[in-house]
């Protein structure tokens, strides 16, 4: 029942602002997923939370630069402050063209906790869509805003925000490499490794706990897994030759890794305590960089069997690989979209390289960006971003990419050289 | 033929055991007496033995300074004026069993960070090939990969690149 009707509501949204003919409220998601900015921004009215400035972390600034980014919000400029318990003037908010608003409060209690209280109005409808009430610690304040725009961006889109995700990335500055963890805006990093030797590869664990990688710190690339919270480390590949490209399969219990034992790069798929390996691809050349299927099922590659870098599919039970890139002759770094529908992969074409995206639906291909040194792509879980590196002088940052490519952002906010982000997982 | 052959030893070892002994007799009995007031050889004067020179491996001249072996554009195969390096540390190797090197490839940081991994592998691999087919035994040899993540030269530029597109021979 509450289901219906936000799907109703989120239909009588996209309706509303793209000025679309009758669609079934199933394919509302979909139309406006594809209609793109512009044609398709939400407006919503974000009021100020009475009581929010007297908090360490000003919720609705977080909330609002939250979905100003996504692209697919126009957020209606107000003075006003109106608290979660005010009556709203519905027709007055669509009058001042928001068709959907968003008021709150924060209070402090006793035991040095805030509360913060959040609804959201469909002013089209005139209905309320969603309310959340949650006590949070000061430090969490923000982590609160960010679930407060994953509501919103959920109950009027559709699809599952990602704002309270995080991301992984290294930096670099002078001989330090860092592996850091941040929220998905860039904001509130820690630092998980510190080394003086080169990390690369991070690839968080299903759950979000825990994170592989590949460190040089022994002289040469080994296989770690790191868990974020109590920093302990246990190896998962450190065998003769050089080990790398940790990527773990959908149900956290084991690892797909490119290792060098029997001689050039190959694919492995081994258990995250480092036992039980098996060598799963057995090419003349080069294959790494696995990536599991969404259903765990086949594991896609970059191999350079048929000459230059291409990315392939084998069914994790063996099997002849299949080839799944096949314009330009330099293909790399394959990563597979949540629903398992879209491939993203780096691609050289003319001397620059851009991040792709395949549907393997249909085999259409879109270029996602336009820089010359772009790498290791990664999608955001709910599917509908990527997150790659790109250089800018000699410098690396980080951008981000709608699956569509219409909407696009370079995180600026880290200072120093960034690369190799991965994105982490919704956490529970 | 067989009793001859037993006697001819036995004879054989009769004799070289007389002479064995005679000799050590006679050079008791020729033994001069050290007197260094008889005797003008200079027993003082010390020779140094440099320990770090004995092993060629540590001559800064020598032909075993040379531990780096370039390779051309794309290529991952050991050419032509790099053979002479190779030979050089595998006749060491072989000569050395004690001895482990470890093959450290590398590339010039154009494109993604793990397949430059994997081609810097493609080179270490080419070298360590070389040096086990020479005669070095496996257990003495590790090929591994920085890929593009240890450049020797920062540029981008073609020396750059060229100076990256390398593998390393680093005795341990």
């Amino acid at each position: 029942m509450i289901k219906a009707r936000y799907l109703t509501s989120v239909a009588a949204t996209a309706l509303a602002v793209a000025g679309l003919s009758f669609a079934p409220a199933s394919q509302a998601q979909i139309r406006f997923e594809i209609t793109g900015v512009g044609a398709s921004q939400i407006p919503v009215a974000i009021t100020a939370f009475p009581g929010e400035e007297a908090a360490p972390q000003q919720i609705t600034s977080v909330v609002k630069a939250d979905l100003a980014r996504s692209g697919v919000f126009k957020l209606i400029d107000n003075g006003d402050a109106l608290s979660d318990s005010s009556a709203v003037d519905y027709a007055s908010w669509q009058k001042r063209g928001a068709n959907a608003l968003a008021v709150g409060s924060v209070a402090r209690l006793a035991d040095g906790r805030f509360d913060v209280r959040y609804r959201l109005y469909d002013t089209v409808a005139g209905a309320q869509l969603s309310a959340l009430s949650i006590g949070a610690q000061p430090q969490l304040l923000r982590l609160t805003a960010h679930k407060i725009a994953d509501d919103i961006y959920q109950k009027l889109t559709g699809i599952p925000g990602i704002f309270s995700t995080r991301i992984s990335y290294v930096t670099k500055s002078g001989n330090e490499y860092r592996l850091e963890v941040a929220d998905a805006d860039g904001e509130g990093t820690q630092v998980a490794l510190r080394s003086n030797e080169p990390i690369i590869s991070p690839s968080w664990s299903p759950d979000g706990t825990k994170v592989a990688y590949v460190s040089f710190e022994m002289k040469k690339p080994v296989v770690y897994i790191q868990n974020l919270v109590t920093r302990q480390r246990s190896i998962v590949a450190n065998f003769k030759g050089s080990n790398s490209a940790p990527a773990w399969s959908p149900d956290g219990s084991r690892l797909a890794v490119a290792l060098t034992r029997d001689g050039l790069t190959q694919v492995y798929v081994i258990n995250a305590d480092g036992s039980g390996l098996r060598r799963l691809t057995n090419s003349a050349g080069i294959d790494t960089e696995p990536q599991f299927s969404p259903d765990g099922g086949s594991i896609y590659f970059t191999s350079d069997r048929s000459g230059g870098p291409q990315v392939y599919k084998v069914g994790l039970d063996g099997g002849s690989p299949q080839r799944v890139t096949f314009a330009g002759s330099y293909n790399i770094s394959p990563r597979i979209s949540p629903d398992g529908k879209t491939l993203a992969f780096i691609s050289r074409r003319d001397g620059q390289f851009q991040l792709y995206a395949l549907d393997l639906t249909n085999g259409q291909e879109i270029r996602l960006s336009d820089g010359n040194r772009d790498q290791s792509p990664s999608f955001a879980p709910n599917g509908k971003y990527i997150m790659y590196a790109t250089e800018s002088g000699r410098r690396g940052s980080l951008a981000v990419v709608s699956v569509d490519g219409r909407i696009k952002q370079r995180l600026t906010t880290q200072a120093g050289d960034i690369r190799e982000p991965t994105w982490g997982p919704f956490m529970k | 033929m067989r009793t001859i052959s037993t006697f001819a030893l036995i004879v054989s070892s009769a004799v070289l055991l007389a002479a064995c002994s005679s000799t050590k007799l006679d050079d008791k009995a020729n033994a001069p007496v050290q007197n260094g007031a008889s005797n003008g050889a200079d027993t003082r004067t010390v020779g140094t033995v440099n320990a770090g020179s004995v092993d060629p491996l540590n001559d800064p001249q020598g032909v075993l300074a040379k531990r780096s072996v370039y390779f051309d554009y794309d290529s991952y195969t050991v050419k032509a004026e790099y053979r002479s390096v190779i030979e050089n540390h595998a006749k060491y190797l072989v000569a050395h069993k004690d001895r482990k090197v470890i093959i450290q490839g590398n590339t010039d940081d154009r494109g993604g960070a793990e397949y430059n991994l994997a081609l810097g592998q493609k080179r270490a691999e080419a070298v360590r090939k070389a040096l086990v087919l020479l005669g070095v035994s496996d257990a003495q040899v590790e090929a591994v990969s920085f890929g593009k993540e240890k450049p020797k030269a920062l540029g981008q530029d073609e020396a750059s690149y060229a100076e990256n597109r390398r593998a390393d021979i680093a005795y341990q």
